[in-house]
């Protein structure tokens, strides 16, 4: 059959399944903290302790969030146009190019409020520029987008590598970063509103990106739901043959879905770079951008999907940072496990568990699985 | 006769370089002839290293390392089988899936198991793989040319660098030659011609993946057995991309494989060796300039400047039978 | 009568709520030819997937030779001498002949031994059957007629003694089905048991013995061939008197609207697929192409619709010229009142994963009646959708139902309705009935007489002989890429058929 799977009641294909994929990656997680001798029940509280127990957990939870919010709809809307992008890491690392470049250009003489909107500019602008050389190549050359946006990523990594250690070190240091920013470059916290709950926040990074990725999620959903350039990406992302039919433009609407995936993907940058280190220094994207797909593929490429699955990695790496502390065996690196897992589970085998839950459903009420119209069945 | 010793001596490192690329680019092959996408290769390379030299360095034996190195390797390979053959998951998530477990649980695992920082302990005489040296390269040392070329170039490596270019013509062979080769092109190209001729799809994509594993699990050994004294976190570095790369340009052919490895293992060795030092006419290149040449030219080949590259047809897609 | 060679008893198999085979009682007789027809969906090529072991019955028994088998895979069907070849062939297009002959079949580790005997198996293959094809050809490189051969051959290395063939003469000419039913014979003349599965009923009656009609899943009847007539046999396969004719009035051809000259389309090998045609369509008048499929009339609808580029030729709509060689896309000539009802409506007509609604809009969505700015206008899309669906009498009648769920017929008309009520000047139309059941048929006739009749220039491309001669004013016959002939709509099938098969053509090049 053309469509292998018959339908489960909505509740089911965005709720349940998802949770069943989460919860299975989580299992073979706790496994793995078995085998380094910890108590995967103690690691778990812990975890949940260290993300949402204290007001100044609950911040660096949201502050995490926020990146993979941009990461995560990078990637889905690059899937929207049945697009793999891979290379959100690079252009998110590209994206801090822009970003430090108005900052270290306009620091001393704007605040932050003129500052802001210019690096969202940039920042978008430079990501975009970086994803728009794969889109085209896929484009117009049929090269492998998959294969081009891994290369960028490399290519990224030597560009700033050469740019942080050499022009844009200031001279006499000998941290591959920028300069640090001053005030002007530096973004307002958020962390009052947490405090309105009456927790304490000693000193958190969560700030004003936090609503600017909310913004975007929301404008995302709408572009790909509600516009005409999101009806023509999910045409091609369906059926390229369907969007040529339809008179959409494979090189424009590849391009322009990529040059949109690059721009959330650079303004990633802005939340750690200009809301929490005030500089840009080497690796800061380290491996958000990956995080992205597993965000984007958990969320179910919706916006709300996908906010609540940043929400949920924005605890696995705070949670994660109080678990090094309390369980030495287990580092940060713990994460990237649950990550590839949750990548696993979610992504590849997705489909695992819904024959025996669609046969649990059609065994308790028939009716509430549709059954597919009928479709040819011979020659 | 300087110029001649730095030409060999880049040469000489040119093999050591390509040696990993030219085994994860075969393994990737296999798999791909088999009409499964593979950019888990990094990862599977990664857990290979890790595994070898962590068994290597606990049984003190170079041997049980490299068959623990495959072992792990083949398992990883197993579960991209299980994710994209028996449940026809997306291949490309399922080999980012595997990039990951592996990159974070080599750095748990060794943490946990030998707390060194990521590293497992530096091997012995004995855990690694040594040097050959062939029969006479000793004597035509002083000889000039062919002294070399014999003592260093072909001379002078660990079993694994030739066992990696004995695979070239053996992988040829059995693409070309073998009831085993003939099906697992097939099944890359129509795998439904491979199902109505009575033969089972999915066992034998699981073999050729089988076959991938085997040899990333090799190419994991020759980095943290022979290259390197032990593993370090994430010493692959990229390796199973370029070796991915080097599949596409060779255009999924077990010769040009070859070439293209020893080609990207020959930008790597001249980046190492110029490093700084300036070149005539350009003047002096930036280190990350000729890092980030393997990628660009890679992009450039990509982008079919060079030649066009076709894959297997049934490459990327799970097979579902179709009324 | 001999042996049976084949019997099966009580037959059943569903696909999720389609019963695709409800209870199949069939028995063929060693060395005959038996027939199996029925219509488009009608359980046939499932029923025979299952005899080769590429489905499992849900229940019923299965008979070779008398003694009752179990066939869970295609190996086990192999072994029982069982051959198939497939409507889609099952080869490898880059593979030699000899490299798919012996593909499954390879008698060791090695290939070299494999090689050396099919290569003189197949050279005693041609000498007893005919069947002549270079065993070291490529196979992509080798015309259709000839690819099937090697299917045939494939069948028969395997020492096959009972061949299955799935609507084999669907991408023939007549020349090369004519050639196909004397290997045919030949091979039943040897003891071979031949099943034909076809809805072609000429073909049942040239060449069969006995025929079994399959209607809706099951098993209507089985007749002698000689015993029976096309009539019988047709009434049987609908269930009713076949509607040859739809009701039409005299066309009332006005302005030429669509004018084609010298048009040449090439595929993407660079194959010439079509070669200099020119035709116009009037007004109030539909013009049919008939063809044999893959004689490219698929590539002349791509190229007049836009979404092939034409090497060259002059294409007018409603007087004014179109480039058709680079320019030109589907949304303009839209916007110019071309619709177009695709071939494939499942992969270009249709996003199956869309919603009904969304689909009501493809390629009209840049319309401003749908949107709001850069937005979508959804009341508006959904008003419009509600709208279609009670006018073409869509169902489910559910603008938000994935466009999956709806049947062929239904979805169908959903492209129909979409094209149809822009009001375009042109409609082009591919296939218009396709997999299409037949009280929709009937439907999709009346409507597009009725564009017709609303002074539309229609333009029809069919591979079913009936329909063409049912709706055109006018036929083409297309015939390898060029229009060999144009005749009118009292045209016999005779005559058709000769131009189909390039006969004239030939001639009157000599």
């Amino acid at each position: 059959m053309s469509t292998p799977y018959a339908k489960l009641p909505a509740w089911a294909d965005y709720g349940l399944i998802p949770v069943i994929n989460l919860a299975v990656a989580f299992i073979v997680a706790g496994f793995v903290v078995m085998l380094v001798g910890e108590n995967p029940f103690r690691a778990a509280v812990i975890l949940v302790e260290g993300a949402f127990g204290k007001g100044t957990g609950i911040a660096f939870t949201l502050f995490y969030a926020t990146t993979f919010i941009f990461t995560g709809l990078s990637v889905a809307v690059a899937a929207h146009c049945s697009l793999f992008n891979i290379g959100t890491e690079g252009q998110a690392y590209i994206g801090g190019l822009g970003i430090a470049l108005v900052c270290l250009s306009f620091d001393s003489v704007l605040p932050w409020w003129v500052i802001f909107p210019i690096a969202i500019v940039a920042a978008a602008a430079f990501g975009a520029l970086w994803g728009l050389i794969p889109a085209y190549l896929q484009a117009k050359r049929g090269s492998h987008i998959v294969i081009t946006t891994i290369m960028f990523n490399f290519i990224a990594a030597s560009v700033m590598v050469y740019l942080l250690v050499g022009p844009l070190k200031p001279a006499g240091s000998q941290a591959p970063q920028t300069r640090n920013f001053l005030a002007g470059a530096e973004l307002p916290k958020l962390n009052w509103i947490i405090e309105l709950f009456g927790a304490k926040i000693r000193s958190a990074p969560l700030n004003i990106c936090f609503l600017l990725a909310l913004v975007m999620a929301f404008l995302v959903w709408l572009l790909i739901w509600r516009t005409r350039l999101g009806y023509e990406m999910r045409t091609y992302g369906h059926s390229p043959k369907a969007a040529r039919y339809a008179g959409i433009s494979e090189t424009r609407i590849i391009i322009t879905a990529m040059m949109i995936s690059g721009a959330l993907a650079g303004m990633m940058a802005l939340n750690p770079v200009m809301g929490d280190q005030h500089n840009v220094a080497i690796d800061f994207v380290s491996g958000a951008g990956y995080v992205g797909i597993a965000v984007a593929l958990m969320g179910r490429l919706h916006p709300v999907g996908i906010v609540l699955a940043a929400i949920l990695f924005g605890m696995l790496y705070q949670g994660g940072a109080e678990l090094a502390f309390e369980m030495p065996a287990i580092s940060r690196d713990m994460i990237v496990i649950i990550q590839g897992l949750v990548i696993l589970f979610a992504g590849a085998l997705e489909h695992m568990f819904r024959p025996y839950i669609q046969a649990l459903f059609a065994s308790v009420s028939p009716k509430s699985v549709g059954m597919q119209a009928v479709k040819g069945t011979g020659a | 006769m300087d110029m001649f010793n730095a030409i060999v001596q880049v040469l000489d490192s040119t093999i050591r370089l390509s040696v990993p690329l030219l085994l994860a680019c075969l393994a990737g092959l296999y798999s791909e002839r088999a009409g499964i996408f593979d950019i888990g290769l990094e990862g599977k390379m990664l857990v290979g290293a890790f595994a070898g030299a962590s068994a290597a360095a606990v049984f003190h034996s170079a041997l049980i390392g490299l068959g623990t190195a495959v072992l792990i390797s083949v398992a990883f390979a197993l579960v991209h089988g299980f994710a994209s053959i028996t449940h026809r998951g997306n291949q490309i998530v399922s080999g980012v899936a595997i990039n990951f477990i592996a990159a974070g649980s080599t750095i748990i695992l060794g943490q946990a198991w030998f707390q060194q920082g990521g590293r497992t302990p530096a091997l012995q005489p004995g855990e690694r793989f040594e040097a050959i040296t062939w029969p006479g390269a000793d004597a035509v040392k002083d000889v000039p040319v062919i002294g070399p070329i014999y003592g260093e170039l072909i001379s002078g490596h660990s079993i694994l660098v030739y066992f990696a270019f004995a695979m070239v013509p053996f992988t040829w062979w059995v693409l070309f030659r073998t009831r085993f080769g003939l099906r697992m092109r097939a099944v890359g190209e129509n795998p439904a011609a491979v199902d109505t001729a009575g033969i089972s799809v999915a066992w034998l994509r699981y073999r050729a993946l089988i076959c991938t594993g085997i040899l990333t699990g090799v190419a994991g050994a020759y980095l943290s057995m022979v290259q390197n004294g032990g593993f370090v976190k994430d010493m692959t570095a990229g390796k199973g991309y370029i070796a991915l790369a080097a599949l596409i340009f060779a255009k999924w052919k077990p010769v040009n494989a070859m070439f293209a490895c020893l080609l990207f293992g020959f930008l790597d060795a001249a980046a190492i060796r110029l490093q700084g030092s300036p070149l005539p006419i350009i003047g002096k290149v930036p280190v990350q300039f000729m890092q980030a040449l393997p990628y660009v030219l890679t992009v450039v080949l990509l982008a079919g400047f060079i030649g066009k590259a076709i894959p297997p047809r049934a490459g990327g897609v799970p097979y579902v039978k179709e009324r | 009568m001999a042996q049976a060679a084949i019997e099966l008893i009580g037959i059943n198999k569903s696909f999720g709520a389609v019963r695709a085979n409800r209870d199949i009682n069939l028995e063929v007789a060693r060395g005959t030819i038996h027939g199996i027809v029925g219509e488009n969906g009608a359980g046939k090529s499932t029923l025979m997937s299952i005899l080769y072991g590429f489905y499992q019955a849900d229940s019923g028994e299965i008979r070779v030779g008398g003694k009752p088998v179990s066939i869970n895979t295609s190996n086990d069907a192999i072994a029982l001498g069982i051959g198939m070849v497939h409507q889609h062939f099952m080869l490898v297009d880059n593979f030699t002949v000899l490299e798919n002959v012996i593909l499954g079949a390879e008698n060791d580790v090695l290939l070299k031994s494999s090689i050396a005997k099919a290569r003189s198996e197949l050279d005693r293959l041609e000498r007893e059957y005919g069947l002549e094809v270079d065993p070291d050809a490529v196979i992509e490189e080798l015309p259709v007629g000839l690819q099937q051969r090697v299917e045939i051959l494939k069948a028969l290395y395997r020492g096959a003694e009972i061949l299955i063939l799935d609507e084999p003469t669907g991408v023939l000419t007549p020349a090369e089905a004519d050639h196909l039913f004397r290997i045919l014979k030949q091979l039943k003349d040897q003891g071979k048991t031949i099943v034909l599965i076809t809805h072609k009923l000429r073909e049942i009656m040239a060449i069969t013995d006995t025929v079994s009609v399959m209607r809706q899943g099951t098993m209507v009847a089985t007749r002698v061939t000689k015993e029976t007539t096309v009539g019988e046999l047709a009434e049987l396969m609908v269930g009713r008197r076949v509607l040859l004719r739809v009701e039409k009035g005299q066309s009332e051809a006005g302005a030429v609207k669509l004018s084609v000259k010298n048009l040449t389309v090439k595929d993407s090998r660079g194959v010439t697929m079509v070669d200099n045609v020119s035709f116009d369509v009037r007004g109030g008048e539909i013009v049919g192409i008939a063809g044999v499929a893959g004689n490219g009339q698929s590539e002349l609808l791509e190229a007049i619709s836009g979404i092939r580029h034409a090497v060259s030729g002059e294409v007018m709509l409603d007087g004014k010229p179109i480039d058709l060689t680079g320019k030109a896309d589907p949304g303009e000539l839209r916007d110019r009142g071309l619709a177009h009802v695709p071939e494939d409506r499942h992969h270009v007509g249709l996003v199956l994963a869309f919603e009904e609604n969304e689909n009501s809009i493809l390629g009209y969505h840049d319309d401003e009646r749908y949107l709001k700015g850069p937005f979508l206008d959804v009341d508006a899309i959904m008003a419009d959708a509600k709208d279609k669906i009670e006018k073409y009498d869509i169902r489910p009648g559910n603008p938000r139902l994935k466009t999956a769920n709806f049947s062929g017929g239904n979805q169908q008309k959903i492209v129909l309705a979409r094209e149809m009520e822009q009001d375009p000047g042109v409609l082009i139309v591919g296939q218009p009935t396709r997999g299409v059941d037949v009280g929709a048929i009937e439907f999709i006739h009346k409507r597009l007489i009725a564009m017709r009749d609303q002074g539309k220039a229609v333009l029809v491309v069919s591979v079913e002989l009936d329909e063409i001669r049912s709706l055109s004013d006018r036929i083409l016959v297309m015939f390898a890429g060029r229009v060999v002939g144009e005749r009118g709509p009292d045209a016999t099938e005779g005559e058709l058929g000769l131009l189909m098969a390039g006969v004239e053509h030939q001639e009157a090049a000599e």
